[in-house]
C-alpha cells in the first residue's frame, strides 16, 4: 500500500524523534547514551575508512590524521566563527569538508606509489598532523581543545550515521563505485576501459575522509574537548581492527566492526586489560576462519538473513541424522 | 665542527640501531611477504626479557660484559622460540589469505603481547641495567661513551654475520631463493615452513639484540614502546627497499639522520615528528619503490 | 566501404632501455578495415597494442587517430577517444558480476555527476537504467545476457573471452583492438570467432586490429596483413601477398639450406 520510501523515512523521522525525546528527557541512563554514541561515532568512522582500506584496496593508515582534520575545524567552528548550538549540524559537515581536502591531499602518492610505500606515507601525514596540533598554541597545543559545546546527542550521532550509510550505498551502486571496485581488482584494466583511475581515487579518497571528518567533529562535540594524542598510533591500529574484525568492503560490517570493538573495550571494562588480550585474540581467530572479516564482502539483507538461518537448521538436521545412521551401523 | 663530530657519533649510533631492526623486518617480509607489524612489540617483549634477566643475574656476578654475553644470547634463543611459535599459530593458517589480513592479524598479535605484558607485568616504566662499564673518553672535543662504541660494533658485527649467513651459508642461500620464487624453491627441495621459520628466527634474533643495544642508550622502557619501534622499523625497512638487505641498512641509517638532523634545522624537538616523515614522503614521492628498491614492471 | 584514414603509425619507436621493442614503424589503417597484425614471438605486437591505447608513450614518432596526435595522452583519455582493446592474459575484473564489467567501460561516457549520485537524482536513475539496458544488449551479442549476475571469475575461458569482447564494445570504439583472441581455440570454434567479430564489425561500424598467431583466423579474416620482427615491420600486403612473401616465410621458416 504505501512505498518502501515512504515507510523508511516515516520510520526515520519517527526514530529520531524518539531519540530527541530520549536525550531531552534523559529517558536512558547517560552511561548507557554515550556508548551508543560512540558506537555509532565509530561506525560512521569505519564506513569512511572501509571506502579506502576495503573498496578501494589501498592499506591507507590516514585515517586517524584525517579524524583530527574534522575534530578541530569543527571544534573550532564551534567555538569561535559560527557558536549558536543551532549551527551544529553545518559545523559537522564543515569539519567534514576539511577533512575531504586533506583526502585530496593524501590520494595524490597513490598515483604513483604502491603498497606498503604508500602505506608510509599515509602514516606519516597522520604523525605529521599529530605533530602540528601539538605545536600550535592557538588550538591548545599538546593539552588540547577544551570547551567544546557539547552539542553531541544521541539523535545526531543516529542522523549522521544514517546519512553515511545512505551515502555509501548511493556510492557504490554508481559509476564511481564500479570504477572503485574495478580499480581494485585490476587498475590497468580499469584505466583501459576508460576509468579516469587519478580521478576515482581522489573521489574515493575525499568521500572517506569526509565521513571519517565528521565522525571527528561528532567525537570532539561528545566529549567537550580533543587533544593530538587520540589520533595516534592507537587511533590508527583501532581503526583498522574494527574495518577488518567487522569486514571489508561491506557496510553490514562496518557498523559490525565498529559496534563489536566499542562493546567489547567498555562491556568489559573490569576486565582491565584482559579485554584487549580476548578483543587480540578474537580478531586473530576471525582472520584466520574468515580473512576478509565476519561480514567481509557481503551485506546483511533479508535474503541472505533467512537463508543463514536455513542453513542452521539444515547444519542441525544432518547431525541428528548422522547420529541415527551411525546408531544403525553399530547394530549391524 | 666538534658538533658536527658529535652528531655524526650519535648518528651512528642511532643508526645502527635502526638498521637492525630494519633489517629484522626485511627479513620476514622478504621471505613471507608479511609486513609483521608485531615486531616491535617483539622487540619490546624482548627487552622486558632482557631487563628480568640481566637483573636476576647481576646479582650473582659483577661481571658485565659475561652477562651481556649471556642475556644476549639467551634472550635472543627464548625470543625466536616465541616468534616461531607466533608464526606457526597466527600466520601460517593465512598462507593464501589475501595479505592485508596477515597484516592486521600481526597488529592484532602485537595488541596481545603489549597487554600481556601490561597485565602480567605493569606498566610501570623501568630501566634496563647497562651491561657496559662507565667509561667515558674523549677524541679531540668529541665525548665518546663506551656503550657507544659497544653499540655500533655489536651491530656492524651483526650485520656482517648476517651477510655472510644470506651470501655463503646453504640456508642463507636457500633463503634467497625462497624469497625470489617461493614455488621454484620448493620445486627444489628447500622446505617453505623450514625457510619461513629460519626467517623468524634471525628476526626475532637481530630485533632482541637490538633491544639490548637499544637499551643501552635508552634504557626507559614501558610496554608502550613496541609501537612507536613497529612503525619506525616498518619506515626504515621501506625506505630502503623493503626486503632488501643492503636496503634496510641504508634505510636504517637514513632514518637516523633525519631524526638526528632535523632537532638541528628546527630547534624545537616537538617539530622533529614532521621533519621526519615530511623528509621521508618527499623521498618515496621521488623514488616510489625506495632508495634501493626495483620497480616491478607490470606486463600489460 | 570509405577508403578514409582513420590511424596512422609514422616512424614510431618504442624503446625500453636497450630493448628496440618497437622501432621506426610506419603503417596507415582505413576506416572499416580488418587488419591483422602476425610476427614471431616479441616482435612487437602487443607493445602496438600498448603504444596505441596509452599504457606506454612513445620513444619518438607519432601516433595520429581521427585526425588528432595522441601520443602522450592519459590512456583512459585515449580509450574514450575512440580505441578499445581486449587483451593476451584476459583480464577481467574477477569478482564483479559479468554485467558490471560490462558497465564499467562505461565510465567514460556516463555524464551524471556526484551531486546526482547522493542525491539520487531522476538524471542519474534514468541514466542508470538506459546503461543496465545497453550493457544487456551488448552481453545479448556476445551470447552471455543470460550470465550476466554471475562473477565473471566464474566463467568458462571461452565465456571470459567474449566477455572480454563486450566490455570493449561498451567502450564505443571505433577502433577495436584484439589482442590474440583466438588463443586455445580450435578450428570450429575460430570459425564462430570470425563470425562473430563480422557480425559485430557490421553492427558497430568498427575498424579491426588484430594480433594473432592463428592463421586459420588471420588468412580468414584479414584484408591486410602486417608482419612484423625485430619490432620493424617486415611486409604489409593482403594475405595471398603475405602468404607467399620470401621474407615473411623466411622469418617464420627459417633460411633454407644453400644447395
Amino acid at each position: 500500500m504505501f512505498s518502501k520510501k515512504i515507510v523508511s523515512l516515516t520510520l526515520l523521522v519517527v526514530v529520531t524523534a524518539t531519540l530527541f525525546v530520549i536525550n531531552h528527557f534523559q529517558l536512558i541512563g547517560a552511561y548507557y547514551l554515550q556508548i551508543a554514541q560512540y558506537i555509532g561515532i565509530y561506525a560512521i568512522m569505519v564506513l569512511g575508512i572501509n571506502l579506502v582500506n576495503g573498496y578501494l584496496g589501498i592499506f591507507s593508515l590516514g585515517h586517524a590524521g584525517i579524524m583530527a582534520v574534522g575534530a578541530y575545524s569543527s571544534a573550532l567552528i564551534s567555538k569561535f566563527v559560527l557558536t549558536d548550538p543551532v549551527f551544529f549540524p553545518l559545523n559537522i559537515f564543515l569539519g567534514g569538508v576539511f577533512a575531504l581536502l586533506a583526502g585530496f591531499l593524501i590520494s595524490i602518492p597513490s598515483f604513483k606509489v604502491r603498497g606498503d610505500y604508500l602505506a608510509i606515507i599515509t602514516l606519516g601525514f597522520t604523525l605529521i598532523m599529530r605533530s602540528v596540533l601539538q605545536n600550535i598554541e592557538f588550538v591548545g597545543g599538546a593539552r588540547g581543545l577544551r570547551n567544546i559545546p557539547s552539542n553531541t546527542n544521541i539523535a545526531w550521532v543516529f542522523i549522521w550515521l544514517v546519512v553515511a550509510i545512505v551515502m555509501v550505498q548511493m556510492f557504490i551502486k554508481s559509476k564511481y563505485g564500479r570504477a572503485t571496485l574495478a580499480l581494485q581488482q585490476d587498475e590497468i584494466a580499469a584505466e583501459l576501459v576508460s576509468v579516469d583511475t587519478k580521478k576515482t581515487k581522489m573521489v574515493v579518497f575525499g568521500f572517506s575522509a569526509f565521513l571519517i571528518g565528521v565522525s571527528g567533529g561528532l567525537l570532539a562535540h561528545l566529549l567537550s574537548f580533543t587533544n593530538p594524542n587520540t589520533f595516534g598510533y592507537a587511533m590508527v591500529s583501532e581503526g583498522l581492527i574494527m574495518v577488518y574484525l567487522g569486514g571489508i568492503s561491506s557496510i553490514t560490517g562496518s557498523l559490525l566492526g565498529a559496534g563489536l570493538w566499542t562493546l567489547l573495550v567498555e562491556v568489559l571494562r573490569p576486565l582491565g586489560v584482559w579485554r584487549w588480550i580476548i578483543g587480540a585474540v578474537m580478531l586473530i581467530v576471525v582472520m584466520i576462519y574468515r580473512p576478509s572479516g565476519l561480514a567481509g564482502g557481503t551485506e546483511l539483507t533479508i535474503e541472505n538473513t533467512v537463508s543463514f538461518f536455513k542453513n542452521i537448521k539444515n547444519w542441525f538436521a544432518s547431525k541428528t541424522k548422522k547420529s541415527v545412521t551411525s546408531d544403525n551401523d553399530s547394530g549391524k | 665542527m666538534d658538533m658536527f663530530l658529535q652528531q655524526a657519533l650519535n648518528l651512528l649510533q642511532l643508526g645502527s640501531i635502526y638498521a637492525l631492526l630494519a633489517i629484522g623486518f626485511s627479513i620476514v617480509y622478504g621471505i613471507v611477504r608479511l609486513v609483521n607489524f608485531a615486531h616491535g612489540d617483539i622487540f619490546m617483549v624482548a627487552t622486558y626479557a632482557f631487563f628480568f634477566l640481566s637483573t636476576w643475574l647481576l646479582t650473582y656476578t659483577n661481571s658485565l660484559y659475561l652477562v651481556l654475553a649471556i642475556t644476549l644470547v639467551l634472550v635472543a634463543a627464548a625470543v625466536s622460540f616465541l616468534a616461531v611459535g607466533i608464526e606457526r599459530v597466527a600466520y601460517k593458517p593465512l598462507r593464501s589469505a589475501p595479505k592485508v589480513s596477515v597484516v592486521v592479524t600481526s597488529l592484532a598479535v602485537g595488541l596481545l603481547l603489549q597487554h600481556m605484558v601490561l597485565q602480567f607485568i605493569g606498566p610501570t616504566p623501568r630501566r634496563v641495567p647497562r651491561l657496559v662499564p662507565d667509561i667515558k673518553f674523549q677524541v679531540g672535543t668529541v665525548n665518546i661513551e663506551l656503550y657507544q662504541i659497544v653499540i655500533i660494533a655489536v651491530a656492524l658485527f651483526i650485520m656482517l654475520l648476517l651477510s655472510l649467513f644470506i651470501m655463503k651459508t646453504k640456508t642463507g642461500i636457500a633463503m634467497r631463493a625462497a624469497a625470489q620464487d617461493s614455488t621454484a624453491a620448493s620445486l627444489m627441495g628447500i622446505s617453505t615452513d623450514y625457510i619461513i621459520s629460519v626467517a623468524f628466527v634471525v628476526g626475532a634474533t637481530v630485533a632482541s639484540i637490538g633491544a639490548g643495544l637499544y637499551g643501552m642508550a635508552y634504557p626507559i622502557f614501558d610496554p608502550y614502546i613496541g609501537q612507536m619501534i613497529n612503525w619506525w622499523s616498518f619506515t626504515a625497512a621501506v625506505l630502503g627497499g623493503i626486503g632488501d638487505f643492503k636496503g634496510a641498512v641504508l634505510g636504517g641509517f637514513l632514518l637516523a639522520a633525519v631524526m638526528v638532523i632535523s632537532p638541528m634545522v628546527l630547534p624545537v624537538s616537538s617539530y622533529r615528528d614532521i621533519v621526519a616523515f615530511g623528509i621521508l614522503i618527499l623521498i618515496l614521492l621521488i623514488k616510489p619503490s625506495g632508495l634501493l628498491g626495483k620497480k616491478i614492471i607490470q606486463k600489460v | 566501404m570509405t577508403n578514409e584514414t582513420i590511424l596512422t603509425f609514422n616512424k614510431v619507436s618504442m624503446y625500453f632501455g636497450g630493448v628496440k621493442a618497437i622501432d621506426d614503424l610506419s603503417f596507415e589503417i582505413n576506416k572499416n578495415e580488418i587488419v591483422g597484425i602476425i610476427g614471431p614471438n616479441g616482435a612487437g605486437k602487443t607493445t602496438v597494442f600498448n603504444v596505441l591505447s596509452g599504457v606506454y608513450i612513445p620513444t619518438s614518432g607519432d601516433i595520429v587517430f581521427n585526425g588528432k596526435r595522441i601520443n602522450n595522452l592519459p590512456a583512459h583519455t585515449i580509450i574514450n577517444s575512440g580505441i578499445a582493446r581486449t587483451f593476451q592474459n584476459i583480464r577481467l575484473f574477477g569478482k564483479l558480476s559479468v554485467l558490471d564489467n560490462v558497465r564499467t567501460a562505461f565510465y567514460g561516457k556516463t555524464k551524471y555527476s556526484i551531486i546526482d549520485i547522493f542525491l539520487n537524482t531522476r538524471a542519474k536513475l534514468d541514466e542508470e537504467e538506459s546503461m543496465r539496458q545497453e550493457a544487456m544488449t551488448l552481453l545479448e551479442a556476445v551470447g552471455l545476457a543470460d550470465k550476466a549476475d554471475v562473477p565473471a571469475a566464474s566463467l568458462p575461458y571461452g565465456e571470459q573471452r567474449r566477455l572480454e569482447i563486450a566490455r570493449a564494445l561498451a567502450c564505443k570504439p571505433d577502433i577495436l583492438l584484439l589482442d590474440e583472441p583466438a588463443a586455445g581455440m580450435n578450428p570450429n570454434e575460430i570459425d564462430e570467432l570470425n563470425k562473430m567479430i563480422v557480425s559485430i564489425k557490421e553492427k558497430f561500424g568498427l575498424t579491426i586490429l588484430l594480433v594473432e598467431h592463428q592463421m586459420r583466423l588471420i588468412m580468414g579474416i584479414c584484408e591486410r596483413i602486417i608482419v612484423m620482427n625485430f619490432g620493424k615491420s617486415l611486409a604489409m600486403g593482403t594475405p595471398s601477398e603475405i602468404r607467399n612473401h620470401k621474407e615473411v616465410l623466411e622469418a617464420y621458416l627459417g633460411k633454407g639450406r644453400k644447395k
